[in-house]
């Protein structure tokens, strides 16, 4: 069963895998608990129009699609912040105003050499060892930051208000953690895909959740649920000839499906 | 009004009025607040009480006037670990969170620990003994979600009680509660009271209320009455808030 690992593609598929599947829950337990799980929906929406606007200019996507998300990320919050429009609303202008961009620039540059449907379900083959290189360092990146921040961001996801009254800067919190969710969105697109993307960063997370256990222990069963189904995922997609990022997807579904059941049966 | 001896005033307000955009919810409020006070809040609902709270939090910036806490004008006040706040339960909670009683009164520690610093043993220290002040110890390891209100509500002074503040702010706190731990609940802050922690209580049931505290302040958009408490009953205040034929009964104290 170790001849997959002769593959160097599958290799790189599955240390970016790893790195994704340890960032997504990370992130996923503060948009799940804060109500923002559309954020990453959105996100990942915006980093398709990075991502065009990347090939377009024969840059690195990955890295025009970060820009893209990080700054779209900024100018949510802002949006959400001023009040003037509902917060669902600016997710919605964001979702399908990047993909209208990224639809018209694609149609303009009358299709890319670069398989686009890749970047929509995630390939492993896109995986290059520049991106694994992004993608650890990026990745290496969020998670020290959220560690650093861990206390602020479970206060602020809990109650904003009493931890601003407890002397925490909930915007720079705010702000730091839409950033951080921008980042982590743009690198996991060329494994998971653009499509998929927010299953794997809620679902893990929402079948913790099931389980009823203390903060710590819902991230780290959401950790072990994430990582499992991505390695899970990649295996099983080589040797079926299956789509990575929606494998992955239907595994972490069909481990909640066993948590939600085993909370519901007495 | 009636004169009380007070110490070392700790909360001001000056002439400080609020209103989002055209409407006005308060209107030259002078207010103070001193060490070692129990302050009530009353007055009907949408008169500016909750608001009152925030702009004393520095939730919230008056249009016009001066806050002052503990002698600090309220924008530059930085020594959040004096105060505590203990925010309206039902309005701000999640019951599906996953968090333990021990992880949210933590969450008091902090604003004290600071940036990129983690919590250690003396927090987890501190954080038992605001347990042990509420009654809750045998609970840290329970999730806060699987409590009762009332229960919940002392896991919430508690958190408030764990940077050990010196003022502690409470907006409503017994909505949700049931009768029998609301009675439990004001022993509590009496007790806190009493160790020298001034409180000021925000609530919309002036009937207990006015039985509790030291203190009364009755805002309608402005400060109706401030004083002592009985005054407040025998002057007949209730009637001018509230219209005429509001029954209010006194509760044997």
């Amino acid at each position: 069963m170790f001849e997959i690992f002769r593959y160097a593609f599958i290799v790189r598929g599955l240390e970016a895998g790893v790195v994704i599947a340890i960032l997504a829950p990370l992130i996923g337990i503060f948009l799940v608990l804060r109500r923002y799980s559309l954020i990453a929906d959105t996100l990942s929406h915006v980093s398709l129009a990075g991502i065009a606007i990347g090939l377009l200019l024969k840059i690195n996507p990955v890295i025009s699609a970060i820009i893209a998300t990080s700054l779209s990320s900024f100018v949510i919050e802002k949006l959400r912040l001023s009040k003037k429009v509902y917060g669902e609303s600016a997710l919605s202008i964001f979702l399908s105003g990047s993909l209208a961009l990224a639809v018209v620039l694609i149609s303009a540059a009358r299709g890319f050499n670069v398989n686009l449907f890749n970047y929509l379900f995630g390939s492993i083959a896109t995986v290059r060892a520049f991106d694994v290189t992004v993608i650890g360092i990026l990745g290496t990146s969020v998670f020290v930051l959220v560690v650093l921040f861990y206390k602020e961001l479970v206060f602020v996801s809990f109650d904003e208000e009493s931890a601003k009254v407890a002397g925490i800067p909930t915007g720079l919190i705010n702000t730091l953690f839409i950033i951080l969710c921008a980042i982590t969105i743009s690198v996991a697109i060329p494994v998971i895909g653009i499509l998929l993307i927010s299953a794997l960063v809620v679902i893990p997370v929402v079948a913790a959740l099931q389980l009823k256990l203390s903060f710590v222990r819902t991230i780290l069963a959401a950790e072990v649920i994430s990582i499992l189904c991505v390695i899970a995922g990649i295996i099983i997609s080589f040797y079926l000839d299956l789509s990575p990022g929606g494998t992955i997807v239907l595994l972490t579904l069909f481990v909640f499906a066993l948590t939600f059941l085993r909370k519901m049966l007495p | 009004m009636q004169n009380i001896k007070h110490g070392e005033t700790i909360v001001e307000l000056t002439n400080v009025s609020f209103s989002y955009g055209d409407n006005i919810v308060l209107k030259d409020i002078n207010l103070s607040v001193h060490k070692g006070d129990y302050l009530g809040v009353i007055g009907p609902n949408g008169g500016g009480k909750t608001t009152l709270l925030k702009l004393m939090l520095c939730l919230l910036k008056p249009n016009k006037g001066s806050i002052e806490l503990m002698g600090v004008d309220a924008s530059r006040f930085d020594d959040w670990p004096k105060i505590g706040y203990v925010p309206q339960k039902a309005v701000h909670f999640d019951v599906n969170f996953p968090a333990t009683v021990m992880e949210v009164v933590l969450m008091g520690r902090y604003g004290k620990v600071g940036l990129l610093k983690r919590t250690g043993r003396a927090d987890v220290e501190a954080a038992k003994v605001s347990l042990v002040k509420v009654g809750m110890e045998s609970y840290s390891n329970r999730l806060i979600g699987d409590l009762s209100a009332g229960q919940q509500q002392r896991v919430f002074i508690a958190r408030a009680l764990a940077s050990s503040p010196e003022i502690l702010f409470l907006d409503e706190p017994t909505v949700g509660v049931d009768l029998k731990a609301q009675e439990g609940f004001y022993e509590l802050l009496e007790k806190l009271n009493k160790s020298g922690i001034t409180l000021i209580l925000v609530s919309h049931d002036i009937d207990v209320v006015t039985n509790e505290v030291t203190e009364l302040a009755c805002i309608n958009e402005e400060l109706v009455y401030h004083g002592n408490p009985q005054k407040f009953i025998k002057d007949d205040y209730i009637e001018k808030l509230y219209g005429k034929g509001v029954k209010f009964i006194l509760h044997g104290h």
